[in-house]
């Protein structure tokens, strides 16, 4: 049980903070998306810097900041864009654990390079789990709404010794998105897909925590069949009937009935949550490698 | 005969393709590997299942592209039933669609056995198989803003219970009468009530 005592309390939210864990991943077949911290690195690196462990919910503050005040003494450590750390005047350390006394203000400045910040408290934020995460979920509407001034998340108990690591590093927005080929390449004009390698796109103001929304050359279709819907994964690259492509995030559909050109690499997503409205984004195709190769093996006859 | 076609999506996924009338045999076989953790996420769709958090692409996919679904029995799921009353705004165009009354609509609806062939769109809702062909209808042009939990609706050869209240561009035809009656109910054990897999029927009333 949460010391009722213990909380971190929104004083205001700037332009969107939501509570964020490792998400509600394994729920996909009821329609549930996975959500969760957008730059997990960064959520796991905040935690592990206050002694909680990496699946605590992190508060994730979006482009402009947002100020708290914690009613107890507590440690807390921001990682994720650099910002600037202040407690009324007083600046504090970016990515390293800072002790605050009961009563503190916390204020996050804007994001610089980058669009999301994560604060952990130590203990992590303890709201109601809603199927196993505390993550807000802004598709499907599940979790906690996300924060107003006034709200006042209740803290979980300090769990360890908080950890500093030297030289925590600033997540950086990614400048190019590897993207495997595939489930649905094959329904994409041939001279379209090759110039969509190399190609360069900006990040629209429409994208949020379901996904990126790109502006560039349009990736054509071979035709304007329809596709029956089918799932999706974090990181499919989406391309709906205007042929702008979306990278789906945390907080995508299950499953959608636009083809999917193909996916971006794993490693390149913590860089998708960093983009900002307006930044330039290359895509680059790769060749799936060799786990890849083998699970294509075409059509097979059975029986 | 069609085959089973395996296609890799990025580093840790693979697409089943198969017949419409497979997708519950393949899913089924598929739950199969969320027990020993060789995949974290099975999801059924209109001709696929996808398999997500596949540590070990290579040996999934030899695996499953093995697989027979005619062979297998097509599992049998829950029946649940739902009362409904048929006074939706749409029932009126569907008949019409359909050629006959609103009466007689509301009739046909309710005689066919569905299955949940797998949920989207939002939390719990069903895309529930089992209306022929000749009783597709078309989308709405302009979708609703708002439509109220548990309108029961038709779109294409699909139903659906909406289970909360959402955007829908989906025939409403009427609403379940039964108000103790959750469609989705996070604190459940599971928390939809209409999982793939499930048989639905519907009893005008």
């Amino acid at each position: 049980m949460p010391d009722e005592q213990r909380f971190l309390e929104v004083v205001d939210p700037g332009a969107l903070a939501t509570v964020q864990d490792l998400g509600r991943a394994g729920l996909a077949h009821l329609g549930v998306p996975r959500s969760g911290a957008l730059d997990e690195p960064a959520h796991r690196l905040a935690n592990r810097l206050v002694g909680n462990p990496e699946g605590a919910a992190t508060v994730e503050v979006t482009l402009t900041g947002a100020r708290f005040r914690v009613s107890r003494a507590c440690t807390v450590a921001v990682t994720g864009a650099w910002c600037e750390v202040r407690s009324g005047t007083r600046p504090l350390a970016w990515g390293t654990p800072v002790t605050l006394s009961a009563g503190s203000a916390l204020a996050l400045g804007p994001a610089r390079d980058g669009l999301r910040c994560h604060l952990a408290v130590a203990g992590g934020v303890a709201v109601e789990p809603v199927l196993g995460s505390r993550s807000t979920d802004l598709l499907s509407g599940l979790g906690p709404a996300p924060l107003r001034g006034g709200d006042r998340l209740p803290l979980g108990p300090p769990h360890g010794v908080p950890r500093p690591v030297n030289a925590a590093e600033p997540s950086r927005s990614a400048r190019e998105l590897r993207v495997r080929p595939g489930p649905r390449d094959d329904w994409f004009d041939p001279a379209a897909l090759a110039a969509l390698d190399g190609s360069s796109y900006s990040v629209t103001s429409d994208s949020n925590r379901v996904g990126l929304r790109l502006r560039g050359p349009s990736v054509r279709r071979r035709d304007d069949r329809e596709l029956p819907s089918e799932g999706l994964v974090l990181g499919a690259v989406q391309v709906p009937a205007d042929g702008q492509p979306v990278v789906f995030l945390a907080d995508h559909p299950t499953t959608g009935g636009y083809p999917v050109v193909g996916v971006v690499a794993a490693a390149d997503l913590p860089g998708c949550a960093q983009l900002r409205p307006g930044d330039t984004v290359t895509l680059r195709l790769v060749s799936p490698g060799r786990a890849g190769r083998d699970a294509a093996p075409g059509r097979q006859p059975r029986g | 005969m069609a085959g089973l076609t395996v296609r890799p999506v990025g580093e840790s996924a693979l697409l089943v393709e198969c017949l419409p009338g497979e997708v519950a045999g393949v899913y089924d076989a598929a739950r199969g590997l969320l027990d020993d953790g060789r995949a974290r996420d099975v999801v059924p769709a209109a001709t696929t299942v996808l398999l997500d958090g596949v540590a070990d692409l290579g040996a999934v996919a030899e695996q499953v592209s093995g697989w027979d679904p005619s062979s297998a029995p097509a599992p049998v799921g829950d029946l649940v039933e739902l009362r409904v009353r048929y006074d939706g705004p749409d029932l009126d165009d569907v008949a019409r669609l359909w050629r006959c009354s609103a009466e007689a609509a509301a009739r046909r609806h309710a005689e066919i056995e569905y299955v949940v062939a797998f949920c989207g769109f939002a939390p719990g809702f069903g895309y529930c198989r089992g209306l022929p062909d000749e009783l597709a209808v078309p989308r709405l042009s302009t979708p609703r803003t708002r439509v109220p939990p548990g309108a029961v609706a038709v779109a294409g050869t699909w139903t659906a219970v909406y289970p909360t209240a959402s955007p829908g561009g989906w025939r409403l035809l009427g609403t379940v009468a039964d108000e103790a009656v959750r469609l989705w109910d996070p604190t459940a054990q599971p928390p939809a009530l209409l999982c793939p897999g499930t048989r639905v029927r519907f009893v005008a009333g």
